[in-house]
């Protein structure tokens, strides 16, 4: 947003967000319709008492109580319908907007699952859940509280200034000119509160943030006895955030008191003004009071919509938030239906020429070209930082190379669609994430329609049925938040499981078993290389173990490919990067 | 809870606001009763300049421009102490409603750094944080309408005062319509209490969903459930959609009749009123007066409604929050201090036994079953175990982050649990198996701002030395800003590798006197782990005593003596040497890959014969 045009920049958030919501729309002619008769009915009082005082009260033959009951009684049905449509009214914007931030909520969530995974890790976590929860509720209370109001509020004031000029087109002019300034004065508060309304997001942001590393990181706060550290730092954000919306509030306060203060210039000038021209004959005492009430109720929706347009600050800062997910078009995507299938059967691999940066860093791969035949288990070995992640990061399409590409089966990744890749190539990544459910479902998760029958024969072919056994509640066991019901290796030994029976053709393993025993560890090994026969294994190998019963080693140092080829040729050399990676190895194991 | 109760305790937790904030209270209610005041004055001046100026003057068709004037100011002049009564209220409402958000705020987190990391585990992630941020917003929701609220009760009570003054006929009116205002408001917030609970339970699903799902991208994204998931949300969101739409509903039957009250108010005056004038008991001034009554209070009456509306949503709310306030089991710390701050420490365990506890608080079955070993002064003892052993769960008790069910840990002889935190934290320093980094800069990571158990601040001299020691002083040299580079939420700008050796590298600042090393290297290469243990045992000002949670067996050979856990007990103690002669468990454990290897080269020679037949 520039700042030379923030209101262009407001009405375009505006527009493309409404364009999100067709559903909005539905009924909309219906609402509206209902609207005008809600406030339709709001300026029957003033006529009413126009007509009570001038016909009623001062009827030339004294107070004549008969007619005042019939203007009563009609005036009375006029506001039993007026209550009706309203409530008919908010019905329908209810259930309209709900329903249409309901979808607004799914697709965010939708796209949000969609982004890259570089994407997805740049922002907070939490920014990204308020995206699906705090953002829409913003946008739901504007559309529902404020929105409802300014359409009341707008209607209300069409709808009074046309009476009042029928009363008294002099008088009109008065209460239009009172509140002339007002147009600039909120104009300038409302760039004010955005700035401050941003400013008030960012610093809850901080705080959550804040708030979340103090429950998330609570052991090292324990460990350390770093708590008074941690507590100043979470006094600080938030009173950051105390202070921010003290400070829009301040700001929002002062352009709504400029409203008040239109309303009693515009009132005392109507009563001075009026009575001169009652005076001169031209208004009778009854209009005079009708107007005074008109004029309140002028002022009523000037004030209302002062304040829902402080507050759409707000609504639009959400919306801006939820369209700026929306609008990122994912930088890895599907091909969609558009992209090819991987052919049949097992899977082979070329890098061709793959170079990789992360934004604004340096390069982590260069020139990797090499191919993995179809039915062989590769190890990628290196030391901590020299690319191999990435390498498995490209194979499986998290990421795309910075030039050159990744081809399987001889079709480039970046044609084949998301459904074919993921059914056929998966992942095991090193930090094995569980959702909070029973082991059972949680390999699930890779195929919903497994039984436990087959689930546990999964855990025997992989020699985990004793594992399985030993937990207090067997395959039902609830793993906790994020698995951490489990330790660390037992995390990997469920992600694993989920993997196996995945099914996948290309199995890429990327240190999924760093956490494990070496004694299961070596078991996994031998199952996995029993069941991996027939499809293609790309292990990230930890330890060295993985790389000589491996049919082929590719050895990473620095982002290049340095060395390959079966493990009992590459100890041959000792002087080389992998015959040192072996000794060391050696003298860790023996 | 009733709703009847439910309002009690409403009101109850709003009297604790004020009691919290009396000053802002104060203000903003002092704002509010002028501000009402001068609402209804404005009922009566306008009243008045039209009945005793206006009237007059177009009935004689003349005007003394004076008296007109006068009464135009006045009306502006009511106007002008409305504002400063908005500004009192406003101000004080919102400085009252932030300054006990951050207030209440404070108190949580301040609890959450206080109670033991077992009341953690008990509680997910997502309901601590919502019980810091969502619910103390929700108990204080009220407090903004609070005080206009209070104001417009005021203001009530002036109203039917001055009604009596002007007419007791038309008085009767107004006590006809001001109790059946309250009685609607309190009749629609009692409709709406459930609904919003749901929709607010409702709320917190979704958002504990989108959690979930968002810290598992990796997974859905790597397993292609992208689809499954968003129906899984879809599913919660469509519910929150349904329950919000019920409580629309409610708000759609009960708000229009609340419009409409004072107009039928105002209506009824018109109808008494011609009565009245007829009578010759009151003027058209009155009439207008009291007409007009009904108009402003129209609005500030709603206030009520909006307090009482909003009341149960803040006691849910409130509950949340004494939950955490009112949750027992402090961690405790002792009074003993460690004479000895320079040399190693020992560590002992006493027949330990531990068991998790699961979220109702019932104990699972026992992690650890009668642990007992020693870790001497100066000495390295190597833990060993297959996966889910226990061992983590011991290191965590080495450091304290919990206590044994029964037995005792002892540092320096002492039980744990009588130690100062100073003391405690100054002698062991555990480097957990998952990496956790700040948000904040290397520098703040590594130091944390603290002392070392011999007093001295921990000072960018000793954070070097202990990156160098964590050999991660080459990577955070070639940071953009070397020790003030900000390395984001988590450490994301950080590989594993290197948020692990920032972590060892937070442990060796401290100068800690028993290091408590949880499988914490295994990102590092195997030289550097043997450097950082061989300084810890060589150097005179860094000697510690170490525990250490490993598979390597070059980690091991640098132990003195290793203690081999099986499924939560201590199956055997002794050198390596030992335990690879006697236990067989142990043995197979730690030459797991040898045999493999021993296996693999076999089959190679089996798979060349086969070849040579061929």
């Amino acid at each position: 947003m520039t700042t030379a045009t923030p209101d262009l920049a407001k009405a375009g958030v505006l527009r493309r967000g409404l364009s999100l919501s067709p559903e909005l729309f539905t009924g909309l002619a219906g609402t509206l319709g209902l609207a005008v008769l809600a406030t339709a009915g709001r300026v029957a009082i003033p006529v009413a008492i126009q007509q009570g005082i001038d016909k009623g009260l001062r009827a030339p033959g004294g107070p004549d109580v008969g007619v005042l009951t019939v203007i009563v009684s009609i005036t009375a049905g006029v506001l039993f319908l007026t209550m009706l449509s309203a409530a008919l009214m908010n019905v329908r914007l209810f259930t309209v907007s709900e329903t249409a931030l309901a979808g607004i909520r799914t697709r965010t969530f939708r796209h949000i699952h969609d982004l890259s995974m570089l994407h997805q890790q740049s922002e907070r976590r939490g920014a990204l859940v308020s995206r699906v929860t705090g953002d829409v509720d913003q946008i739901s209370q504007f559309l529902q509280f404020g929105g409802l109001i300014f359409l009341i509020s707008l209607g209300q004031l069409i709808v009074t200034t046309a009476v009042m000029f029928f009363y008294s087109w002099q008088l009109t002019l008065v209460v239009i000119v009172a509140f002339a300034p007002l147009v600039f004065v909120v104009r300038h508060f409302q760039r004010r509160l955005s700035v401050l309304y941003l400013d008030v997001r960012e610093s809850i942001g901080a705080m959550l943030g804040a708030i979340a590393e103090s429950v998330v990181g609570a052991p090292v706060v324990r460990a350390y006895g770093v708590q008074h550290r941690t507590a100043e730092r979470l006094d600080t954000a938030i009173d950051r955030s105390r202070r921010a919306q003290f400070r829009a509030q301040t700001n929002n306060v002062i352009s709504m008191s400029f409203g008040e203060f239109a309303a009693g210039l515009a009132l005392g000038s109507v009563i001075v003004i009026g009575t001169l021209l009652g005076v001169d004959g031209q208004l009778s005492i009854g209009q005079l009071t009708a107007f005074l009430f008109l004029a309140t109720l002028f002022v009523q929706p000037v004030q209302v919509a002062t304040e829902v347009l402080n507050e759409a600050q707000n609504a639009i800062a959400g919306w801006r938030r939820v369209l700026d997910i929306i609008e990122t078009s994912p930088d890895v995507a599907d091909p969609g239906a558009a992209g090819r299938d991987l052919p049949e059967g097992a899977v082979d691999v070329r890098f061709d020429h793959v170079h990789f940066a992360y934004p604004d860093g340096p390069e982590v791969l260069t020139d990797v070209d090499l191919t993995v035949t179809a039915r062989t288990r590769v190890a990628v070995v290196g030391e901590t930082g020299s690319g191999k992640t990435t390498f498995a990061k490209l194979l499986t399409r998290l990421m795309d190379p910075t030039t050159g590409g990744v081809l399987l089966s001889g079709v480039p990744l970046t044609e084949v669609r998301f459904d074919s890749l993921r059914s056929r190539v998966v992942m095991v990544p090193q930090d094995g994430f569980l959702f909070d459910a029973s082991v059972a479902d949680n390999v699930r998760f890779a195929r919903p329609d497994l039984s436990d029958v087959d689930l546990e024969l999964a855990f025997t072919e992989l020699g985990l049925i004793d594992w399985v056994d030993g937990l207090s509640d067997g395959l039902q066991t609830q793993v906790g938040e994020r698995g951490e019901a489990l330790s660390v290796g037992e995390r990997q030994l469920v992600a694993l499981a989920r993997a196996y029976v995945a099914d996948p053709d290309l199995l890429v393993l990327d240190e999924a078993t760093s956490a494990v025993d070496p004694a299961t560890e070596v078991r996994l090994q031998r199952t996995l290389d029993a069941v991996t026969r027939g499809r293609t294994t790309i292990a990230i190998a930890h330890r060295l173990s993985t790389a000589q019963s491996a049919d082929e080693v590719i050895v990473v140092d620095k982002g290049h490919v340095v060395q390959r080829g079966p493990h009992a040729d590459l100890v041959t050399d000792p002087d080389s990067i992998y015959g040192r990676l072996y000794a060391s190895w050696l003298e860790q194991t023996r | 809870m009733t709703s009847g109760k439910v309002l009690l305790k409403g009101l109850w937790v709003l009297g604790r606001a004020v009691r919290d904030e009396p000053h802002m209270f104060a203000i903003s209610v002092a704002g509010s009763v002028v501000f009402s005041l001068l609402t209804i004055a404005t009922a009566f001046v306008s009243g008045w300049v039209v009945g005793e100026i206006a009237l007059p003057a177009i009935d004689e068709r003349h005007v003394t421009f004076g008296t007109l004037l006068l009464g135009g100011v006045a009306i502006l002049a009511v106007s002008i102490g409305k504002i400063i009564g908005i500004f009192g209220r406003r101000l004080g409402a919102g400085a009252m409603q932030f300054r006990l958000q951050a207030r209440y705020r404070q108190a949580v987190t301040r609890r959450y750094l206080r109670l033991p990391l077992e009341w953690h585990q008990r509680h997910a992630t997502g309901t601590l944080l919502s019980n810091a941020n969502a619910d103390v917003e929700s108990a204080w929701y009220p407090i903004a309408p609070f005080p206009m609220a209070v104001g417009t009760v005021v203001m009530l009570v002036a109203a039917i005062a001055s009604l009596f003054a002007t007419d007791w006929a038309l008085a009767l009116v107004g006590v006809a319509i001001f109790p059946t205002l309250l009685g609607v408001n309190v009749a629609y917030s009692r409709r709406m209490a459930p609904r919003v609970a749901r929709s607010q339970q409702l709320r917190a699903e979704v958002s504990a969903v989108a959690h979930e799902s968002f810290d598992g991208a990796l997974v859905v994204k790597t397993m292609g459930r992208e689809a499954a998931e968003t129906e899984r949300f879809a599913a919660r969101t469509v519910e929150l959609r349904d329950a919000t739409i019920q409580v629309g509903r409610v708000r759609a039957v009960f708000d229009p009749v609340l419009d409409a009250l004072p107009s039928i108010g105002t209506l009824a005056v018109l109808v008494v009123g011609g009565l009245r004038f007829r009578q010759g008991a009151v003027e058209v001034a009155e009439v207008v007066s009291v007409a007009f009554l009904f108009t402003v209070l129209a609005f500030p009456v709603r206030a009520i409604g909006w307090v009482l509306a909003e009341l149960p949503r803040s006691v849910v709310g409130w509950e949340r929050i004494r939950h955490v306030l009112d949750a027992e089991g402090d961690m405790a710390y002792g009074s003993t201090t460690l004479p000895e701050v320079h040399k190693p420490a020992a560590l002992r365990f006493d027949d330990v036994h531990f068991a998790y506890t699961d979220a109702d608080g019932e104990p699972g079955g026992d992690v650890l079953s009668g642990v007992t070993f020693e870790v001497p002064a100066g000495r390295t003892v190597a833990l060993v175990g297959s996966t889910g052993s226990g061992k983590s769960t011991v290191a965590g008790l080495a450091a304290r982050l919990v206590d044994p069910h029964t037995g005792v840990v002892r540092l320096d002889g002492v039980d744990a649990r009588d130690l100062t935190q100073e003391a405690l934290v100054g002698t062991v320093a555990l480097v957990a198996q998952v990496p956790f980094v700040f948000d904040d800069t290397v520098r703040g990571n590594v130091t944390l701002d603290r002392r070392t158990a011999a007093g001295h601040p921990v000072d960018d001299e000793a954070a070097w030395s202990a990156l160098r020691l964590a050999q991660a002083d080459g990577f955070v040299g070639q940071l953009g800003e070397g020790l003030d580079t900000k390395v984001g939420e988590r450490g994301t700008s950080l590989s594993g590798g290197q948020r692990q050796r920032l972590t060892i590298a937070r442990a060796l600042a401290g100068a800690p006197r028993l290091l408590v090393l949880d499988d914490a290297t295994s990102a590092v290469d195997p030289r550097v782990e043997a450097a950082i243990l061989a300084a810890l045992r060589r150097d005179e000002d860094r000697q510690a005593s170490i525990l250490v949670v490993a598979y390597r067996r070059a980690t091991i050979a640098l132990a003195d003596e290793v203690v081999y856990l099986e499924r939560g007990r201590v199956a055997a103690r002794g050198t390596h040497a030992d335990l690879l002669a006697t236990v067989p468990g142990y043995a197979d454990l730690v030459t797991a890959y040898e045999k493999a290897e021993a296996e693999k080269e076999r089959e190679h020679v089996f798979d060349d014969e086969e070849s040579v037949t061929a």
